[in-house]
C-alpha cells in the first residue's frame, strides 16, 4: 500500500488557483459574507487563524479573520465590513469574481478549552471572528454561550450560525432587536451569576477594552482578537506591533489573540489612527494625482 | 582610446593598460533623481566597458577572484569582454554567479575583489563590478537568443523555500541538473529581499522578475501565497520532495527596544522598504497601500538597509533624512557607493550618536529623536572600538519620523514548527559542509543560516547546495523518490 499522496508537482492548480467567489450574502448594510475558493487553507485552517488578502495589482494587503471554512467544497468564509478603500472594493466582489491573492492560514490557533463553560462575546463583523471558536469550542463538547451586539437590528450578524452552537443573546444599542444596550452589560449579569472557565471577544476596540475591564474582577481569562494595521502578517515587517504584558509583540505571528488582561488597548487605538489622513484621500476620488502625498502632523 | 574590431582584436600591451584611467558609472544628476525612483546608476555604455576591459592587467595568480566570496573567474571574463566576445564573457561569468545583474549592482566590491585588484594598490582598481553589471544585462537582453540546454529530467523533486538569491540559485542549479523544482514563497511576488527590501533605484525589479521568468522557463514552479510552518510544514514538504533547500532568509526586524518606539512614525526599515518597494507607496493613492511620508526622517543604523530607507525618505519628498550611526563615519557598514550616493542626494549625517527614547505629542505622533554623543572606547570581540555614552550629552534630533535599521534576524516563524531541526543561540540553522541541515535531505543556506549577510553570500549558498543536493538526490534512494516510481510504474501496467 502507498500512501496517498497530495499531488504537489503533478496537479499545480491545486494551489495555484486564482480565488474565485463562489457565494456572496450580504449581512447587514456596510457587511459581505464571501466563500472564496482557497482548498489547501480550508484544509488546514483553526479557529482564530486569519488569511491575507490581496485583490489584485496595486491592492493593497490586508488581514481577515476566517469566519468559517468547507474543507469539502474548499471554500473560506470571510466577513467583510467596508470601511475603507479596500474592503469596499472586497465587498463589492460578486459570484464569479476572484481575488489574486490569498495567504495563510497565518497566526496561532485560539488557546481552546476542552471541558467546561465558555462566553463568546462579539460585537459587530467581530462576531464572525468569534464564530469559529464557539463552533469548535461546541465540537469539543464545551458548553458555549455567546452575546452578539450591533448598533441596531439590521447590524446584527451571525446570530443563528452562533445559536447551533448554545444560546445566543443579542443585543442592539437602540433596542431595535433583542435587548437594549451594550454587549457588556449582558456579560456582567451573566457573570454574575453563572460559573465561567473562559470569554473569547472580537469586535471594536473600545468594545474588547470593556469586556476586558469587565471581566478582570471576576478572574475570568479573557482572549481578545487584536486588528492592528498589518502589511505581510509573517512576522517581517513590525507594523502589527502591539504591548502585551509590557511586552512588543507581533500581532501576526505571536497573535493575534492575547490575554485580555494584559493588552495596551490605548496603544492599539492610537496605532490605528496611523493612516487616517491617508485613508480618507484613497476614497477621495478627486485625489487621484499621482504624487499626492499623505501629510504628516509637523508644521 | 584604443580601437576596437571584432576581428582583428588589438591587445594592449601593460604598460598601454596602466595608461587607461577607471570609467566613471554614468548615472542620474543627484537632485533630479533625488525626486524619482529611477535607477541612479545608468550602466557603462559598450564602448566604456570594453575600455574599463582593458585596464585588466589579467595577472597569472589573480588575487580578486579570492576576495569574490563565490570566486568567480574575473580575468576570464573581462578578458572575453576586451575581445568584445560578450557571449563569452557572459557564458564565462553566469558559470560561477546566476545573478550576475543583481550582484553587479549590490555586491560590496570596494570591501571584496575589487580591494584585491592589483591595480588597486597604485591608484584605481579595476571597476570589476560595472564590468559585472554590464555583461550581467547584456545577458539578460540577450537571453532569448540562448536556447536552455537540454536536461534529463532525473525524476526527482525538490522544494525550496523562499526565493530570495539563495533559493532562485539553488533552483537554477537544481533545475539545470533536471530535478523538478518547486519553490514556496510566503509573499504574493518572488525576489525575497531583491523585490521587497532593496529599492528600485538601486536594483530595477524588472531584473529581479526577468531572473524569476528565466528559471520559470527553465521549469521551476514557483508558488506564492504560501508560507512555510503555516499552509504547509516542513514535515509534509519532506514527505512530498525528495530533499529540501531552506532559505527563508532572516527577515525579522530588530527594534532598538527604547521608550516610544511604538509611537505613529516609528517604522522598521523592513516595513518602511516594504511598503514602497513591494506595494507601491510612493504612488499612493494610485495604489491602495499608504506610506507617511515625513518632512524629517530620522534613520537609525549605518549599513544599506539605513542608506536605502534613508534616500527611500528623501524620494517620498522628506526636507531633511538624516542617519544616525552610533559609531564614526570611517566604520559606516554600507557600501561606499551607497554612502557616497546618499552624500550627494544630501541626507544629513549624525556619527557617533546613539538614539535613548523616541519623542512624541499628545496624539502619540513623533516629533523627535533622543540621542546621545557617543564616543570610542575599547575594542569589541569584533576589533572595533565598542562606542560608549559620553554623560550628559542628550540631543535631539526633530523629526517625524523614525526608521530603525539597525538589523534583522532569523524569523522563527518557520523554524519553530521544526522541533528536529539544530538551531545555533541566535535561531539560525546549523548546516554542515555539504549545507544539509540535522534532518536528512533537508538543506539549507543564506541569511537563514548565516545571520543577516550579503546577496552574493546567499547566491553561493544556493549554487553549492544545488551541487550537493544534487550529489544527494543521485545517491540516496530517497523514499518518495521510490514511492513515486512505484505510482508510475502502477499507471504505465495499466496503461499497457
Ligand atoms: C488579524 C485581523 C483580522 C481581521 N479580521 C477582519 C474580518 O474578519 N473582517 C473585517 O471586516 N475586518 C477584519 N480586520 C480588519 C481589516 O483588516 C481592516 O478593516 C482593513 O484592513 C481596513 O482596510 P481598508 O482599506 O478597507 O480601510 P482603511 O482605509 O485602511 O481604513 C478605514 C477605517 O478603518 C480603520 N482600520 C484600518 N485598519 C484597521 C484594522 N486593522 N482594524 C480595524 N480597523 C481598521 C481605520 O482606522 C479607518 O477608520 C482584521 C484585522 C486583523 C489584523
Ligand atoms: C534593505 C536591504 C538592503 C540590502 N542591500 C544589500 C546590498 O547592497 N548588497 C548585499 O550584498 N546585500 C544587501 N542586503 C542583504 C541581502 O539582501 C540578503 O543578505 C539576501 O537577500 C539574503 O538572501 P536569502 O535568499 O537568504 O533571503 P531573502 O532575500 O531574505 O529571501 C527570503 C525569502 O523567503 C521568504 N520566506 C520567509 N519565510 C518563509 C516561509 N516560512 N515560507 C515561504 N517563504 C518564506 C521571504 O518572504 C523571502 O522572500 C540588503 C538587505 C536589505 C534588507
Ligand atoms: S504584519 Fe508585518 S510583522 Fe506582522
Amino acid at each position: 500500500m502507498t500512501p496517498e499522496k497530495r499531488p504537489f508537482s503533478h496537479n499545480l492548480s491545486y494551489y495555484e488557483d486564482m480565488h474565485l467567489v463562489v457565494a456572496k450574502t450580504r449581512l447587514s448594510e456596510n457587511v459581505v459574507r464571501l466563500d472564496v475558493s482557497a482548498p489547501r487553507i480550508a484544509e488546514v485552517r483553526q479557529p482564530g487563524q486569519f488569511v491575507i488578502v490581496r485583490l489584485g495589482e496595486g491592492a493593497e494587503r490586508i488581514p481577515l479573520t476566517i469566519a468559517d471554512a468547507d474543507s469539502d467544497a474548499g471554500t473560506l468564509t470571510l466577513v467583510i465590513q467596508a470601511v475603507g478603500k479596500s474592503t469596499k472594493d472586497l465587498t463589492s466582489l460578486e459570484v464569479g469574481d476572484s481575488i489574486t491573492d490569498i495567504a495563510g492560514p497565518l497566526g496561532h490557533p485560539t488557546e481552546l478549552i476542552t471541558s467546561g463553560r465558555a462566553l463568546c462575546i462579539g460585537g459587530g463583523v467581530g462576531t464572525a471572528v468569534v464564530h469559529p471558536i464557539a463552533q469548535e469550542l461546541f465540537s469539543r463538547g464545551v458548553d458555549v454561550m455567546s452575546v452578539i451586539g450591533g448598533r441596531a437590528r439590521d447590524f446584527v450578524i451571525f446570530e443563528n450560525e452562533l445559536f447551533r452552537f448554545g444560546d445566543v443573546i443579542v443585543c442592539t444599542d437602540d433596542g431595535s432587536y433583542g435587548k437594549k444596550g451594550l454587549v457588556t452589560s449582558v456579560a456582567q449579569d451573566i457573570l454574575a451569576n453563572s460559573e465561567i472557565d473562559i470569554v473569547y471577544t472580537a469586535g471594536p476596540v473600545p468594545m474588547m477594552r470593556a469586556v476586558a475591564n469587565l471581566t478582570r474582577p471576576f478572574g475570568v481569562k479573557t482572549i481578545v482578537s487584536l486588528n492592528p494595521v498589518m502589511v505581510d502578517g509573517t512576522g517581517m515587517c513590525g507594523g502589527c506591533r502591539v504591548s502585551v504584558g509590557g511586552q512588543t509583540l507581533f500581532a501576526c505571528v505571536d497573535g493575534p489573540e492575547f490575554d485580555g488582561h494584559e493588552v495596551d488597548f490605548e496603544m492599539l487605538m492610537d496605532r490605528l489612527t496611523t493612516y487616517r489622513t491617508a485613508e480618507k484621500q484613497s476614497l477621495n476620488p478627486n485625489c487621484q494625482s499621482r504624487h499626492a502625498s499623505v501629510s504628516t502632523h509637523l508644521p | 582610446m584604443i580601437a576596437k574590431s571584432p576581428d582583428t582584436p588589438s591587445k594592449p600591451t601593460p604598460k598601454q593598460r596602466m595608461l587607461i584611467e577607471r570609467q566613471h558609472m554614468p548615472e542620474q544628476d543627484a537632485q533630479a533623481r533625488a525626486a524619482n525612483f529611477g535607477e541612479v546608476n545608468l550602466g557603462l555604455t559598450e564602448q566604456l566597458a570594453l575600455l574599463e576591459a582593458d585596464r585588466c592587467l589579467q595577472c597569472k595568480v589573480p588575487k580578486c577572484v579570492n576576495g569574490c566570496p563565490v570566486k568567480v573567474n574575473i580575468p576570464q571574463f573581462i578578458k572575453h569582454l576586451s575581445e568584445g566576445d560578450l557571449p563569452g564573457a557572459a557564458k564565462c561569468l553566469l558559470r560561477d554567479n546566476v545573478l550576475p545583474s543583481v550582484t553587479g549592482r549590490v555586491c560590496p566590491q570596494e570591501s571584496q575583489c575589487e580591494s584585491e585588484c592589483l591595480r588597486a594598490h597604485k591608484g584605481l582598481s579595476v571597476a570589476i563590478g560595472y564590468l559585472e553589471r554590464f555583461v550581467g544585462d547584456w545577458a539578460r537582453e540577450h537571453s532569448g537568443d540562448q536556447t536552455p540546454n537540454e536536461v534529463t529530467p532525473s525524476g526527482k523533486t525538490v522544494a525550496i523555500v523562499g526565493s530570495g538569491p539563495g533559493g532562485l540559485a539553488a533552483a537554477g542549479g537544481l533545475a539545470a541538473s533536471g530535478h523538478d523544482v518547486t519553490v514556496f514563497e510566503a509573499l504574493h511576488k518572488a525576489g525575497g529581499v531583491l523585490i521587497y527590501g532593496i529599492p528600485e533605484f538601486r536594483l530595477p525589479k524588472k531584473i529581479v522578475e526577468a531572473e524569476v521568468r528565466r528559471l520559470e522557463k527553465a521549469g521551476v514552479k514557483i508558488v506564492c501565497n504560501t508560507i512555510i510552518g503555516r499552509t504547509y510544514t516542513l514535515q509534509e514538504l519532506q514527505g512530498q520532495f525528495d530533499a529540501v533547500f531552506l532559505a527563508n532568509g532572516a527577515g525579522l526586524p530588530i527594534f532598538m527596544n527604547i521608550p516610544g518606539e511604538n509611537l505613529k512614525g516609528v517604522y522598521s526599515a523592513n516595513e518602511y522598504l516594504t511598503r514602497v518597494n513591494l506595494m507601491a507607496a510612493h504612488e499612493f493613492p494610485n495604489s491602495d497601500t499608504p506610506v507617511l511620508r515625513g518632512k524629517h526622517v530620522a534613520i537609525v543604523g549605518g549599513g544599506n538597509v539605513a542608506m536605502d530607507a534613508a534616500r527611500t525618505a528623501k524620494r517620498l519628498g522628506a526636507e531633511s533624512s538624516t542617519i544616525v550611526y552610533r559609531r564614526s563615519k570611517e566604520e559606516l557598514p554600507a557600501r561606499e557607493e551607497e554612502a557616497h550616493h546618499a552624500r550627494e542626494e544630501g541626507l544629513q549625517f549624525e556619527f557617533l550618536a546613539a538614539p535613548v527614547q523616541v519623542l512624541g505629542n499628545e496624539e502619540k505622533w513623533v516629533t523627535g529623536l533622543k540621542c546621545v554623543r557617543m564616543q570610542a572606547g575599547e575594542p569589541d570581540e569584533s576589533g572595533r572600538a565598542r562606542p560608549v555614552a559620553i554623560p550628559g550629552s542628550e540631543f535631539v534630533i526633530p523629526c517625524d519620523t523614525v526608521v530603525t535599521a539597525i538589523g534583522s534576524r532569523a524569523n522563527p516563524l518557520l523554524t519553530s514548527t521544526c522541533p528536529d531541526l539544530q538551531l545555533n543561540k541566535w535561531g539560525n540553522i546549523i548546516v554542515d559542509e555539504n549545507g544539509m541541515t540535522s534532518l536528512p535531505g533537508v538543506f539549507a543556506g543564506g541569511d537563514i543560516v548565516r545571520g543577516a549577510a550579503t546577496v552574493i553570500l546567499a547566491m553561493g549558498d544556493g549554487k553549492r547546495a544545488a551541487k550537493a543536493m544534487d550529489d544527494y538526490l543521485r545517491n540516496t534512494e530517497t523514499e518518495s523518490g521510490s514511492i513515486r516510481n512505484n505510482i508510475m510504474a502502477s499507471l504505465c501496467d495499466v496503461n499497457l
